[in-house]
């Protein structure tokens, strides 16, 4: 049992970095299941047995095929390995990765403080336990979760729509707004054309002192 | 108009019913200052002065009837007209109260204040803003008589704040002139700081008391309070203060001298005749809580005292004619505040009286002087005007000699004697003569006074080419307040006998002859001196002009430099406090934070640069940081 | 050898997460990007886990179950967005969509 919890450990945390680094799109995506898959063996190994069998169900077969929907209908092709190869410079990463490692190490730091001696035997933690728990005192908790799932559902319809392709516009500051917002001048024709094109006049009330 | 006299009539010669009149003395002048003021200048100076006049003179129409009422069943009565407001046990009444007291103090308001009004008619003449002249006029009569016939200390003091805000105004009547404004604004604010001491003084009586019904407060106190009671003596003094501020007496008096900026009449009618004797009223009516607070007294006594020779000498030195009339108002006062002081309050409700005839003459001869020669009040500038202004001539003399206190004929003798036989039967040696030391100055100033005016050469063109006043409203006024002012007018005894106690000196005659006889000699053996300096030997005077004299003559000139003292220990350093707040020290600090806060904004403003990574690194950042924290405090502990 | 330490549970939850979030900071791709983001949040669901195992608390798995409703609904989101941002600025660089800055 042990033996399979480091194993699968060291399984998805190589399988993680494999995402992360991976320039390719598609490959990034299987390193993910990958990884997730060896998460789900670290909770058989651990004893739970529900939990493991969701992230496979869920993690790894729901959501990463909606990851590889996407990225097969965005048909990257080489040039965009080729562009993500080149934004991968040690330039670029070198400073987030030891931020990174900072945080990381003082959590480990934090966890051997915290000293809790507590040994992890397997077992105990069954689907009955959590559904007993879930439909019980937490059943605010299924009610929240189905809110979530019905907005989240609602945005992604509204966010993913396509059809009316707006032209990227430009945004609403680099436009002319004094044809809009001030009455129509008391110029005569001959007179120079009201200032259009320049700056924004200052409505932001920015005060001089 | 016809009708209301009518009614007037039958009411008169049926009942004598004062309950129906008594309300009509100031809702008769309440009612000409509301159709002055809402005619919008829309009335002519004859109508102005008429409505003016007219609801001054049915007033003391009104009184004079009340008067005869009063005389037939001198009882006092109390009508209440409405409660005021209800708050729980508070519920003071807008209640009236008629006694001897009250009704002298109506009779000298409504009566000398027609006089004086009408003369103002003829003063007033060619002049801007007659409407406005008269809506504030009547409005001061209307708060007067509420403040001497309310029944309660609230109502009391809403005709006392009415006066002072109608002085304010009156005072300030040239208005274009701000040398006015601010005679204005220094009148207003001293009087406030009275009127604060009168404020807290009504509070602590009613916490007390449980009451401000003024008859109320004087049968309750006496069982409250023993006689010296610490309280009963702050009460006395808050009250003594609020005196002070209004009647102009050390050290709240500086005001009264400035005052003179109005016009003539005003200084008449409210800086000479009535307002500024309600301090005297006020003691007189609270006399209850000032027979129990012997300290009190005997201060009021001192105060006014002393103001009687700092105001006598400051009086000697003034030049311009008005000034005089001002100083020798606040010793005459003085005079009333010392008859109080030895507890004679009925001697000085007397000397109230005859004080408000002569001054009330002095002020408007003097009106007629200044008028006639072209708004001329110097008395440096003036000279030999006794030919060309009889009426003003005889008004001068008759009202000084009542002033000075000429003997026997003079209404001004018998109160001013009255006031020191008091004080000798109160074994006050020391107010005494103060007293007399008064007379003394008192005579030299008037003949000073009378002197520099009238006798001598003229000694500018306004006064070579001075114009006689004519018609009713400028003799009848002069003629009919001279008569008052001879021994006729100490022929009309107050009725106080009820209200006020008897004063130390009532039935007691021992001393009382060479008291008058000493009296007498005094004013006399001043006027004589006068005389001889002012008319006869001017080159005495010479040493007043160069070294100590001058210093003196500067002092006495500048009324001992209580306005400089003032000046440089309160107003300088208040205004310069203002100035500085002005410039606003505390706002800058503010200023100052509100720029840290713009900063801090601007600066945080541009980590806000929209690139997501940037974000998620600064939110690592932070957790990092704040977990890092978290460890080093654990192992701290 | 009786079973883990917890700590070694957390301690492969740390990495994950640190991963993760490395992942976030420098990947420009939006793509990698949401997979950082799933990363963290299975590193997230991992602990929990591993606490209600070592615990012997179900706790552990309802929350466990909160967590994969996140994600689920995240994943969603995020990926519609994408397509948007795909659609717009024909690039999936996510450092161009910086106009919404203060």
């Amino acid at each position: 049992m042990e033996l399979a919890f480091y194993l699968s450990g060291l399984t998805a945390v190589l399988a993680t970095l494999g995402v992360i680094a991976n320039p390719n799109p598609v490959h990034g995506v299987l390193y993910l299941v990958v990884s997730l898959l060896a998460v789900a063996m670290v909770f058989f190994s651990l004893g739970a047995p529900f939990a493991g069998a969701l992230e496979i169900i869920v993690y790894a077969g729901a959501i990463m095929v909606l990851f590889v929907f996407v990225v097969m209908m965005l048909n990257l092709g080489q040039a965009a390995a080729e562009q993500e190869r080149l934004w991968l410079k040690p330039r670029t990463w070198l400073g987030p990765s030891l931020l990174a490692a900072v945080l990381l190490l003082t959590l480990i730091g934090l966890l051997w403080q915290g000293n809790t001696q507590a040994m992890i035997e397997g077992g105990g933690l069954t689907a009955k336990g959590a559904g007993t728990l879930l439909y019980g005192p937490w059943l605010l908790l299924v009610e929240l979760g189905a809110l979530l799932l019905l907005a989240a559902l609602v945005t992604a319809s509204h966010v993913g729509r396509t059809t009316p392709v707006a032209a990227p516009s430009p945004a609403p500051r680099d436009m002319p707004t004094q044809a809009a917002d001030q009455p129509v001048p008391r110029t005569t024709p001959g007179d120079k054309p009201p200032n259009t094109g320049g700056k924004p006049p200052n409505t932001g009330g920015e005060e001089v002192s | 108009m016809m009708e209301l006299l009518t009614t007037l009539s039958t009411t008169v010669s049926t009942t004598l019913s004062t309950t129906m009149l008594l309300p009509l003395t100031f809702l008769l002048p309440l009612l000409g200052t509301l159709i002055l003021a809402f005619s919008r200048g829309t009335l002519g100076y004859r109508s102005s002065a008429l409505v003016g006049v007219g609801s001054i003179g049915l007033a003391a129409l009104v009184t004079a009837v009340i008067a005869l009422g009063f005389a037939a069943d001198p009882a006092p009565q109390n009508m209440t007209l409405w409660t005021w407001i209800s708050v729980g046990d508070f519920t003071p009444s807008m209640g009236l109260a008629l006694d001897g007291l009250a009704l002298t103090m109506l009779g000298v308001i409504t009566g000398v204040g027609f006089f004086i009004h009408l003369f103002a008619a003829w003063y007033m003449r060619g002049e801007e803003g007659i409407t406005r002249f008269y809506t504030y006029m009547n409005l001061f009569v209307f708060s007067m008589v509420l403040l001497v016939l309310g029944d309660n200390l609230l109502l009391l003091f809403l005709g006392w704040e009415g006066v002072g805000m109608c002085s304010y105004l009156l005072i300030s009547y040239y208005y274009q002139n701000s040398a006015n404004g601010w005679a204005g604004f220094k009148a207003f604010i001293i009087t406030r700081i009275g009127d604060v001491f009168l404020a807290i003084g009504m509070f602590l009586l009613f916490s007390r008391l449980g009451t401000l019904d003024i008859a109320e407060i004087l049968t309750l106190a006496p069982k409250a309070w023993q006689a010296g009671d610490t309280t009963v003596e702050l009460a006395a003094f808050l009250l003594l203060g609020g005196a002070l501020g209004k009647s102009a007496q050390l050290p709240l008096h500086t005001w009264l001298a400035d005052a003179m900026a109005g016009p003539t009449p005003v200084s008449a009618l409210i800086h000479a005749a009535t307002m500024v004797t309600a301090g005297v009223y006020l003691i007189a009516r609270m006399h209850g809580i000032f027979e129990l607070a012997p300290v009190a007294l005997y201060a009021t006594g001192v105060i006014g005292a002393l103001t009687l020779l700092m105001a006598g000498f400051a009086a000697l030195a003034q030049t311009d004619i008005k000034r005089v009339l001002a100083y020798s108002t606040m010793s005459q006062i003085g005079y009333m505040f010392l008859a109080l002081g030895v507890g004679a309050f009925d001697t000085a409700i007397f000397h109230l009286m005859t004080h408000a005839f002569f001054k009330a003459l002095l002020f408007l001869s003097a009106g007629a002087v200044i008028v006639s020669c072209h708004h001329e009040q110097d008395m440096r500038r003036l000279g030999g005007l006794w030919r060309k202004l009889p009426l003003a001539y005889m008004g001068f003399v008759v009202g000084g000699a009542a002033l000075a206190a000429l003997p026997l004929v003079s209404a001004g003798f018998y109160s001013k004697d009255e006031i020191l036989w008091q004080a000798l039967a109160a074994d006050q040696q020391g107010l005494l003569i103060a007293g007399l030391v008064g007379a003394l100055l008192t005579s030299l100033y008037t003949l000073r006074l009378i002197i520099g005016t009238f006798h001598g050469v003229a000694q500018s063109d306004n006064a070579r080419h001075a114009e006689t006043g004519r018609g009713l409203a400028h003799g009848l006024p002069l003629l009919v307040l001279a008569v008052l002012s001879t021994f006729l007018g100490a022929w009309i005894t107050p009725p106080l006998s009820g209200v006020l106690p008897p004063g130390p000196g009532e039935g007691v005659h021992a001393g009382h002859g060479a008291l008058e006889l000493m009296a007498a000699a005094t004013a006399l053996a001043g006027m004589a001196l006068g005389v001889w300096l002012f008319g006869l030997k001017r080159s005495w005077l010479r040493p007043a002009k160069h070294g100590m004299g001058a210093g003196l003559w500067q002092l006495w000139h500048h009324a001992w430099g209580f306005d400089i003292l003032y000046d440089w220990t309160l107003v300088r350093p208040y205004r310069g406090l203002v100035a500085l707040l002005k410039s606003d020290v505390i706002e800058g600090f503010f200023r100052l934070l509100a720029k840290l806060v713009r900063l801090v904004h601007l600066g945080l403003s541009r980590t806000q640069t929209g690139r997501l990574r940037g974000y998620a690194a600064t939110m690592v950042i932070g957790a990092t940081l704040i977990l890092l924290s978290l460890a080093l405090m654990t192992q701290g502990t | 050898m009786n079973g883990v330490p917890m700590e070694h549970g957390l301690v492969l939850a740390s990495i994950l997460f640190a991963l993760g979030l490395g992942g976030l900071m420098f990947r420009r791709n939006m793509i990698f990007v949401l997979m950082s983001l799933e990363i963290m949040l299975n590193a997230a669901g991992l602990a929990f886990i591993v606490a209600g195992t070592g615990w012997q608390q179900p706790e552990g798995q309802v929350m466990f179950l909160l967590v994969i409703t996140l994600a689920a609904a995240e994943a969603s989101v995020g990926l519609a967005l994408l397509i948007q941002l795909y659609h717009r600025f024909k690039t999936l660089n996510i450092d161009v969509a910086s106009r919404m800055r203060g």
